[in-house]
């Protein structure tokens, strides 16, 4: 139950490191940390151990069974046969998209609210405030009318322009961002003439770098793993995204097990990879966006 | 400077300007968030007091649709299953506290441990339904394989379990899709108290120490005072995630076996049953529960830390 920190006085504080309390405190520390990290691990690794069996090998056998030979033909077959390679791409191009869109609208609309001050940027700081209050998920009982009379049911546009026109995040963060963003800068621009259209795209989205790179994760994550924007609005199979193309293969009629593991373990690789790589950003990028609720 | 001058020299103008930029970078956020914003909002209220499916109003109701929600036998069940979320998240909480004190103390691999821990939040949650589907797999073993949870039991001598589909104990059910929902959002707390912790002052510590507290101590008197706000911040918001409970239920049992949730059921009414005016109302009463909470939470914790009010001029969310 103990709590230490990371501070190098405590060294010399009332625990001494080798009494028996001490050790025992360091034993439960770490037990209590290994059981986390196994209850994390066990499952998916049945899931990557499953996908690398034979079918009959798969039905014959217990889950912690290791298969003779191991068998990738599963992830070719997920690849070439399933939606998941078609999933795959449509969630890429929805990414780019939806990203570029968040980045213009979301950096603009932070410019103007943060460094004018007028009667309405007033008003739309406090719409925006309302909006975040509305729970997302049930607002689609009316946003699918909305979206359906626009003629845009079962097009990539929807859930584009939801994952755009709704991210009040995006914008909160670039605020964040702007404050720090000293107003002199802006004013040697005014100083030289620069319009302020000018001044966004020369000064202020070049300063903004940081939040968009802190926005470009968030997005990613959320977008990647959203599963119901696209479940209601993108039924079509050809529109399949990760999320509804795994949904779909575990509901069909005849399931070969080890292909979906496949596909389960090839949609979280690249999840995996960008937080090995981008971990830090990660950490801080998710903390800062969460400041919403 | 009080000359009169026409309106197109004051659009040159910096003032003139500051507005032609104004309604030029706002016009399409603020097209979008009146069209999917305030538009379905408003619709959601007025569909909420009809009887209607998706296009067409069969009769106006008064509040007959919100005395279902809240007397009807199948929406009673969804409250009373967010409760098991509400208590899972408690303990959710107090996990993610241990964890991240212990993160927080002198550890090796400490970095592995932070990263094994968060990467769940990060997975699809498709993927991790479908993960825990198989998990909790009661198999049929000349048949089909036990899932990973009856393998170990049945290793060990005992019976398999039927975790995901006993009619008979929803409450079983219940309590796995709360274990995946923990599983799932536990590395996002313990990444947020670990940052609280470690903005504790080290000056604190040093006191502390030269006063001889233990370990215990230590939490009970500094660690946990330090970083109060953020842990009632978390209970109360706990209130908000509990009646929003929508994907590892919807996509692990589809709802079945007693394990329907507000948001599910709100989605079942609008889009299978086409009867809109329920699932407005449900989506009304899921909006003022929130609206709530976001009042109780801004009242108690609003801009608690100095700091924040000053990075956030008009963070009350």
């Amino acid at each position: 139950m103990a709590k230490k920190d990371d501070f190098k006085v405590v060294q010399a504080g009332a625990v001494k490191s080798n009494s028996p309390t001490a050790v025992a405190l360091r034993v439960g520390q770490y037990a209590v940390l290994v059981i986390a990290c196994l209850l994390v691990f066990i499952p998916i690794m049945v899931i990557l151990l499953g996908s690398l069996k034979t079918d009959d090998f798969f039905s014959n056998s217990g889950v912690f069974q290791f298969p003779d030979k191991l068998e990738f033909s599963n992830y070719a077959t997920a690849l070439s046969k399933g939606n998941i390679f078609t999933g795959l791409k449509n969630t890429a191009i929805l990414i780019i998209v939806s990203c570029a869109g968040t980045i213009i609208t979301g950096t603009m609309t932070a410019f103007v609210m943060q460094r004018f001050t007028s009667v309405l940027t007033k008003v739309v700081s406090n719409l925006f405030m309302i909006a975040m209050l509305l729970p997302n998920i049930s607002m689609q009982v009316t946003v699918f009318g909305i979206i359906n009379k626009m003629h845009l049911y079962n097009t990539m546009w929807a859930p584009i322009i939801l994952w755009v026109g709704t991210d009040i995040i995006s914008i909160r963060i670039f605020i964040q961002f702007l404050n720090q963003i000293s107003v002199s800068l802006d004013e040697s621009g005014i100083v030289d003439g620069a319009s302020y259209p000018k001044i966004y795209f020369t000064i202020i989205l070049p300063n903004l770098t940081p939040a968009i790179a802190t926005v470009l994760i968030i997005k990613f994550v959320s977008i990647y793993n959203d599963f119901y924007t696209p479940q209601l609005y993108m039924t079509d199979d050809k529109l399949a995204v990760v999320s509804t193309a795994l949904y779909r293969i575990m509901n069909e009629t005849t399931i070969h097990w080890p292909v979906v593991f496949a596909s389960i373990i090839i949609c979280i690789l690249p999840t995996l990879i960008i937080f090995l790589f981008l971990q830090r950003y990660i950490y801080s990028g998710l903390v800062s966006g969460a400041v919403k609720e | 400077m009080q000359e009169k001058r026409s309106f197109f020299e004051w659009l040159k103008t910096y003032d003139g300007q500051k507005f032609t930029t104004t309604i030029l970078f706002l016009l399409i956020p603020l097209v979008l968030l009146v069209l999917f914003t305030f538009v379905p909002a408003f619709n959601m209220l007025i569909y909420s007091f009809q009887s209607r499916d998706l296009f067409k109003v069969k009769g106006w109701l008064g509040f007959d649709n919100y005395i279902r929600v809240f007397t009807d036998k199948e929406f009673l069940t969804t409250f009373k299953n967010s409760l098991y979320y509400l208590v899972g998240s408690f303990f959710q909480q107090g996990f993610a506290l241990l964890v991240a004190a212990i993160l927080c103390a002198e550890i090796r691999f400490k970095g592995f441990f932070k990263g094994v821990l968060f990467f769940p939040y990060l997975m699809n949650g498709v993927a991790v339904s479908i993960i825990f589907q198989r998990f909790f797999l009661k198999g049929n073993p000349p048949v089909s394989p036990e899932g990973t949870l009856n393998s170990i039991i049945t290793a060990f001598g005992g019976e398999s379990i039927k975790w995901l589909s006993d009619t008979e104990r929803p409450w079983l059910v219940n309590i796995c899709l709360v274990f995946v929902s923990i599983w799932r959002y536990i590395g996002f707390d313990i990444i947020m108290y670990m940052g609280a912790i470690q903005s504790i002052s080290p000056d604190i510590y040093e006191a502390a120490d030269l006063d001889g507290a233990n370990p215990w101590q230590r939490f009970v008197y500094i660690i946990f005072p330090g970083i109060k706000p953020i842990i009632s911040l978390q209970l109360i918001l706990a209130v908000k995630g509990a009646i929003s409970v929508f994907e590892i239920p919807y996509i692990i049992t589809g709802g079945n076996f007693g394990t329907s949730t507000f948001v599910i059921k709100t989605i079942e009414m609008a889009f299978q049953k086409k009867k809109l005016g329920v699932a407005s109302a449900m989506g009304i009463v899921l909006l003022i529960i929130t609206i709530i909470v976001t009042v109780i939470q801004d009242y108690f914790f609003a801009d608690k830390p100095v700091k924040k009010k000053k990075a956030l001029p008009r963070a009350s969310k």
